[in-house]
């Protein structure tokens, strides 16, 4: 086994947010992301799935120091991330890039597709002369499905799923080792979403990325991931390999997601019982003692209350936070 | 100024675009072109410009000349060579007016550009670093909006006496704080939005982001805040010279001349009259120009 290229360890990212009256308000720690850890290796995609505001894209944002943590380690090549200065950090952001959720919005509206894509190799590859800043971008173009007589138009006069073909193109043209996807197709159309899906993998097998692919739609997840973890309230409740998670998912919570998902067959569908996860998220501000879960699981007991679960293993390479796993 | 041929067939300008490459500037250029609004306020204003630089030259009198023969205010009259007239002083009405362009153009040309630049610098740099640069800028630009600008004028006087450079100083210094506040809130709205952060995933530096993103996309706003500066500049020239920190007589500028010319509205409507149309054209050009500009420099909007 080789060692992780990326290694996190107890990440925290708290948010201080206003609360109480306009005057006399007090700072309280929103707990976005509460002590991850896992580690990632060379060429392989780890899904992270979990509901909305459950601390995703935050995660995300952290690792690749475009918000900074609050504290633990994010080391990359074994080196801390978190504690480089900007220059050490520039340097290494050529090798770790991010592909957005919302494809217009993550393209300047004043610039043209080709200055966009060109945009890294500008900022990391300064003694390019600009005729092969142009070839670059214009094979980029063509990797990507894009013709290369669009590198003059703007983002509003492309497609979504052509816009997010730009910041892939953005994000791959500096052949980067890492690659945070920050629910690269939720956005999209649903017939294009598998061709978007297949481009990232693609660029994946071609480039070796590690990948962290972050998103709510669990097929997706299934269809791209080798490992998935499962977060809730900023905390890990599971992380396995895609098989065990969808075989044999141990945690209620992570049990309840697989349940939501249609299965295309109507008559399985209906047949299939009805666990979802029932209630709404508890606020951020103020989690649930013990079990973060605990106030929408139908297994809780008293000790979910009293104890935060902590990671157990519940086989290889399967790790699980509830006190009743093995039920 | 470009060199495409608007009448080139559509592919062959494709081609010809993307070996050249598109930057926003040709583009807004092209755009601007293709507004008539702006282009005929363009035309009008540069007209007026030129009359004012070149036109107070080629007049029989000078803008300070007394016509000791027409003391009282004259009606125009080609013979003497007064083709608007002369004030109730005997001086040549159209010279007056055109050197009192020379200088309201050239007040509001430079102490707007002074604004320009000292706003959006510190508008973006506050609203892009935030924190307690953020803090710091703006608790400033507060302290100089609340100190009222007579007394900061008369301050500058008893400072540096009497002195024409001391009014740009005064306009630069009350016309930029507000210049700052709004490109500082433009660049709050723009610091979240995606494509910045996008910016900064792909390596770009805090000037970098603001130059090559920020400024780019608050450059709308500003250029219409631009096309209202001018005309308020002009108007506060002419207060600054009536508290005698601007131009003294027998200089003048489209502000004085309308102060004075509104003194003699019943006896002698003319004075007024004339300087006024010439201000209010320009004011309307810069206003045709400046919505040009805005909608010129949005690829949407085309
Ligand atoms: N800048 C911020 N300031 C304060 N709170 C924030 C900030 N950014 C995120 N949060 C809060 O942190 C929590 C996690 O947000 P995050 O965007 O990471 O969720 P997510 O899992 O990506 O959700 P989604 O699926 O909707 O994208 C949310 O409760 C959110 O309100
Ligand atoms: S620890 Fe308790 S509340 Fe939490 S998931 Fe397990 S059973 Fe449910
Ligand atoms: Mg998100």
């Amino acid at each position: 086994m080789t060692s992780p290229l990326l290694q996190v360890r107890d990440l925290k990212v708290h948010f201080q947010v206003r609360a109480g009256g306009i005057f006399f308000g007090t700072y309280l720690p929103l707990k976005a992301v509460d002590g991850l850890s896992f580690d990632l290796s060379a060429g392989e995609t780890l899904g992270i799935v979990g509901e909305s505001g459950c601390g995703k894209s935050t995660l995300g944002r952290a690792i690749l120091q475009l918000l900074p943590a609050t504290s633990g380690t994010v080391a990359w090549l074994g080196k801390d991330l978190t504690a480089l200065d900007r220059a050490e950090l520039k340097a290494h952001r050529r090798h770790m890039q991010i592909v957005f959720q919302d494809p217009l919005a993550s393209l300047d509206p004043r610039m043209t597709a080709g200055d966009i894509i060109a945009e890294p190799l500008r900022n990391f590859e300064t003694g390019l002369s600009s005729a092969a800043i142009k070839a670059k971008v214009r094979e980029m173009m063509e990797q990507v499905g894009l013709l290369p007589s669009m590198v003059n138009r703007y983002p509003h006069e492309f497609s979504g799923g052509q816009c997010q073909r730009i910041g892939i193109a953005r994000a791959m043209i500096l052949k980067p080792k890492l690659v945070v996807c920050d629910e690269p197709v939720s956005a999209l159309d649903v017939s294009i979403r598998a061709q978007v899906i297949n481009l990232l993998m693609d660029f994946q097998r071609a480039l070796n990325i590690s990948m962290l692919f972050i998103s709510h739609d669990l097929s997706v997840v299934r269809h791209i991931s080798r490992r998935v973890m499962v977060l809730y309230l900023g905390r890990v409740m599971e992380l396995a390999d895609r098989d065990a998670i969808y075989g044999k998912p141990r945690h209620p919570y992570t049990q309840a997601l697989i349940l939501a998902v249609p299965i295309p067959d109507p008559d399985k569908e209906r047949a299939k019982p009805r666990v979802l996860v029932a209630g709404d998220l508890p606020s951020p501000l103020d989690p649930p003692s013990g079990c973060v879960f605990r106030t929408r699981c139908p297994r809780a007991t008293e000790i979910c209350a009293r104890a935060v679960p902590v990671l157990e293993s519940a086989g290889v390479g399967h790790e699980v936070a509830c006190h009743h796993w093995r039920d | 100024m470009n060199g495409i041929n608007p009448s080139a067939p559509a592919a062959a300008a494709e081609i010809a675009a993307e070996l050249s490459g598109r930057s926003l500037w040709q583009d807004a250029w092209r755009r601007l072109l293709a507004n008539r609004a702006a282009v005929a306020g363009m035309i009008i204003l540069s007209a007026i410009a030129l009359a004012s630089v070149i036109g107070p030259f080629l007049l029989p009198w000078s803008y300070d000349a007394i016509d000791w023969e027409h003391i009282e205010a004259l009606p125009p009259e080609f013979a003497t060579g007064h083709y608007l007239g002369t004030d109730s002083l005997g001086r040549d009405l159209l010279a007056r007016t055109l050197f009192g362009g020379r200088i309201s153009l050239m007040v509001g040309l430079l102490a707007t550009t002074a604004a320009l630049l000292i706003g959006v610098t510190v508008g973006a740099v506050a609203g892009f670093v935030g924190g307690r640069t953020d803090q710091l800028l703006m608790r400033f630009v507060d302290l100089m909006y609340s100190v009222p600008l007579t007394f900061f004028v008369i301050i500058l006087m008893v400072v540096f006496g009497r002195n024409f450079a001391l009014m740009f100083l005064a306009i630069g210094a009350v016309e930029w704080l507000t210049m700052a506040r709004i490109v500082r809130g433009q660049t709050l709205t723009l610091r979240n939005k995606e494509f910045i952060e996008a910016a900064r995933a792909s390596g770009g530096s805090t000037a970098n982001i603001i130059v090559r993103h920020i400024l780019p996309n608050v450059l709308g706003v500003v250029m219409i805040y631009v096309t209202l500066t001018i005309p308020q500049v002009i108007l506060l020239e002419s207060f600054l010279s009536f508290l005698g920190l601007g131009i003294q007589e027998p200089m003048t500028s489209w502000g004085m001349l309308i102060n004075d010319g509104a003194a003699e509205l019943e006896i002698n409507p003319r004075t007024l009259i004339i300087p006024a149309a010439f201000m209010t054209t320009t004011l309307f050009c810069l206003n045709f120009l400046g919505d040009g500009l805005r909608d010129a420099l949005d690829p949407k909007d085309r």
